[in-house]
């Protein structure tokens, strides 16, 4: 929220000179709207405006700007040397361009002419403030069918349900499922279909490159209303109350692990015991740990609890068994 | 004149620097010809409590160079050309304001979802700022303008925002790194070119001006502070430096591929039968899958991954890279065993 506490003076400036000429193309708004499309609180909002009100390009009444909020609409006059907005910042331009041009490689987007027409636009409005933006590039995601993006999609705006056929990787199971589609996601690399699940009767994340198959169904789509969105700012990983708790010892060469997976607990081991990583992390289902671990082939080990690490020691020897018994070549 | 006050009680001093501010802002603004500081002090109140001349000028200073951090044109010009010996200050109005331009609904769309690209990331606040500047005298849109979709930038890297401001400032800088096989992080002198972020990770290539060579940094692996090692602007990126070819580098493998065989358990092996060229399903439990690989090691640790679900029959030595996982794998959970 930008009224923040500790928002300093300039960040406030910057703020209200972005506000006023808001403000001005919208005379007459409701407080707490204006509040809301503004992302500050009425109360900010309402000091802002008393703050306003004391400000002038000289303190004789004519030159004071305008603020009135009585009755809960909002009229902001006498500003004209501030009725624009101010020239984009370096960062305001470059998340925009930067934006763009990572909707124009979606795959399947049909408003790429709307976006280039945007870009264009933007950068010659930016000036200077858009040079360094070509100097950071962001992929939203990769992987996945365009074909099967666009029907995604297109199935979250019309609002149909779909029928998926999706691999679970982590425990190597294809399940048949139908989804009220909410939102397609591009997050952290990956394509996501996020909607009700009338399986698990919860809100499912689907990663776009597992579905095998995606039907859409000729019945309405829209999601009961206990279906809310994941909050995405910690990842797509959504630790459970009756997870089990691991602590895996990573030696030097599969430290990777810890970058990849959301771990509640790391700690680096000295050198002289060897190197790497002690960490612990939560999961509901060890079948995903255990394919990992065997991957890892001994450069990371569970240490606790003891269950995981015999299932672990004999899926292995298990497979491990099925190479003895072929007869070497030659 | 008015009188400053918050809910009646004396305004904290972040409100009164704010109304100083501003009231410059509306000043210079307004101001036909550059104004002298004595002619600033006069019009802006705040600068007129001010004890001294020197606290005065001191003030001044400071508020001039936080308004042209913020990006606000403030030029210093000679007040009259006959008089050369003292500036005069003034914004311009040209310099000041974002050019007229509108956008039609479909673009402010766009915009928007590009805006909102950032929402989980620390420039959201920035991303905000600049759509709301964008329609500020636009035309209401309706927001369900639904495109279906929902590109998301994070920066959950510490280093993220140090990294960014070096970059766009071409700020040489220094940095402990740690590599992914070393014991410790090491001190790096940097050289930074640009940002990418690429499958979900964000990467910067820079210049080690140490190994005299250009280097790729995962930022998540940069430990500590981001510390400035020269001045802004003090070296040129060259201009055949492609950002997602460099960054690319990293983890791209061009090798060639090599045919394997495999034989996967009925009901397992989802992605690798959804890759293969061949599935043949076997009179007993067993599908016998044709398919491509390009690198020995990352293949094996995949098909190590499905333990006891897939075995490998051809090659030899993609055999044998698999049996050497599931032998160290046994190795080091053997006390545990059963």
């Amino acid at each position: 929220m930008a009224s923040a506490p500790q928002e300093t003076a300039t960040a406030r400036l910057s703020r209200l000179l972005t506000m006023v000429p808001w403000l001005v193309n919208r005379q007459g708004i409701d407080l707490a709207q204006a509040a809301d499309d503004l992302g500050v609180s009425t109360e900010q909002l309402e000091a802002d405006l008393r703050l306003l009100f004391l400000c002038g390009y000289g303190q004789m009444p004519d030159e004071l700007i305008e603020a009135d909020w009585e009755g809960g609409r909002v009229f902001v006059g006498n500003a004209d040397s501030i009725a624009r907005p101010l020239r984009l910042g370096v960062d305001e331009a470059v998340t925009l361009i930067v934006g763009l041009r990572a909707l124009r490689e979606v795959p399947g987007l049909d408003e790429r002419d709307a976006v280039d027409r945007a870009l264009a636009k933007l950068e010659a409005a930016a000036g200077e403030a858009a040079a360094p933006a070509q100097r950071v590039l962001a992929e939203v995601a990769d992987g996945g069918s365009p074909e099967l993006l666009a029907r995604a999609r297109r199935a979250v705006t019309d609002r149909r349900r779909v029928h998926l056929r999706y691999v679970v990787p982590a425990r190597d199971e294809a399940t048949e499922r139908d989804v009220d589609p909410m939102r397609v996601v591009g997050i952290d690399g990956q394509w996501y279909l996020e909607g009700w699940c009338h399986r698990a009767e919860d809100t499912r994340l689907f990663r776009m490159d597992r579905v095998e198959e995606l039907t859409v169904l000729d019945v309405d789509g829209t999601p009961p209303p206990q279906a809310t969105e994941r909050d995405l700012s910690e990842g797509t990983f959504r630790p459970g109350a009756d997870d089990v708790s691991v602590t895996l010892r990573l030696l030097p060469g599969a430290t990777w692990v810890s970058d990849y997976y959301a771990v509640d607990a790391l700690e680096q081991v000295a050198a002289a015991d060897g190197g790497g990583q002690l960490v612990r992390l939560r999961t509901a289902d060890t079948a995903w740990l255990r394919r990992l671990l065997w991957r890892l082939g001994g450069r990371g080990y569970v240490t606790d609890p003891p269950e995981v690490v015999a299932e672990v020691h004999d899926g292995a020897a298990a497979a491990l068994a099925a190479y003895t018994d072929q007869v070497p070549e030659g | 004149m008015r009188v400053s006050s918050e809910n009646g009680g004396a305004p904290s001093a972040a409100q009164v620097k704010t109304e100083r501010l501003l009231n410059l802002v509306l000043v210079l603004l307004y101001a036909r010809r550059p104004l002298a500081k004595a002619q600033i002090r006069r019009l802006v109140p705040q600068y007129g409590a001010s004890a001294s001349t020197e606290a005065f000028e001191r003030m001044f200073e400071r508020d001039k160079d936080e308004l042209r951090e913020l990006g606000i044109p403030l030029v210093t010009e000679d007040i009259d050309v006959l008089w050369d010996d003292e500036p005069g200050y003034r914004i311009h109005q040209r310099d000041y304001a974002l050019p007229d331009i509108s956008f039609e609904p479909d673009e402010l769309a766009v915009l928007g979802l590009a805006s909102r690209t950032w929402a989980q990331a620390s420039l959201a606040g920035p991303a905000a700022q600049a759509l709301r500047k964008l329609r500020a005298a636009g035309v209401e849109r309706d927001e369900a303008a639904l495109i279906g979709i929902e590109p998301r930038l994070r920066t959950a890297e510490p280093a993220f925002d140090a990294v960014k401001d070096a970059v766009l400032r071409r700020l040489p800088v220094r940095f402990d790194y740690r590599r992914p096989e070393a014991e410790a992080p090491a001190e790096r002198h940097v050289q930074p070119w640009s940002l990418v972020s690429w499958r979900g990770h964000w990467y910067l290539n820079a210049y080690d001006e140490d190994r005299q060579a250009p280097r790729v940094f995962r930022l998540s692996r940069i430990t500590g502070p981001v510390r400035p090692h020269g001045r802004p602007g003090s070296f040129e990126v060259p201009a055949d430096h492609e950002p997602r070819v460099m960054a690319g580098t990293v983890a791209a493998s061009g090798a060639q591929s090599h045919p394997a065989v495999l034989r996967v358990r009925a009901g397992a092996g989802h992605v690798l039968r959804r890759r293969a060229r061949t599935v043949h399903g076997g009179e007993d439990a067993w599908s016998r899958v044709e398919l491509d690989y390009r690198d020995l090691w990352a293949f094996a640790d995949e098909v190590a991954g499905y333990g006891p679900d897939v075995v490998v029959e051809q090659p030899g030595e993609l055999a044998a890279a698999v049996r050497e996982r599931l032998a160290g794998a046994v190795a080091a959970h053997g006390a545990g065993a059963s």
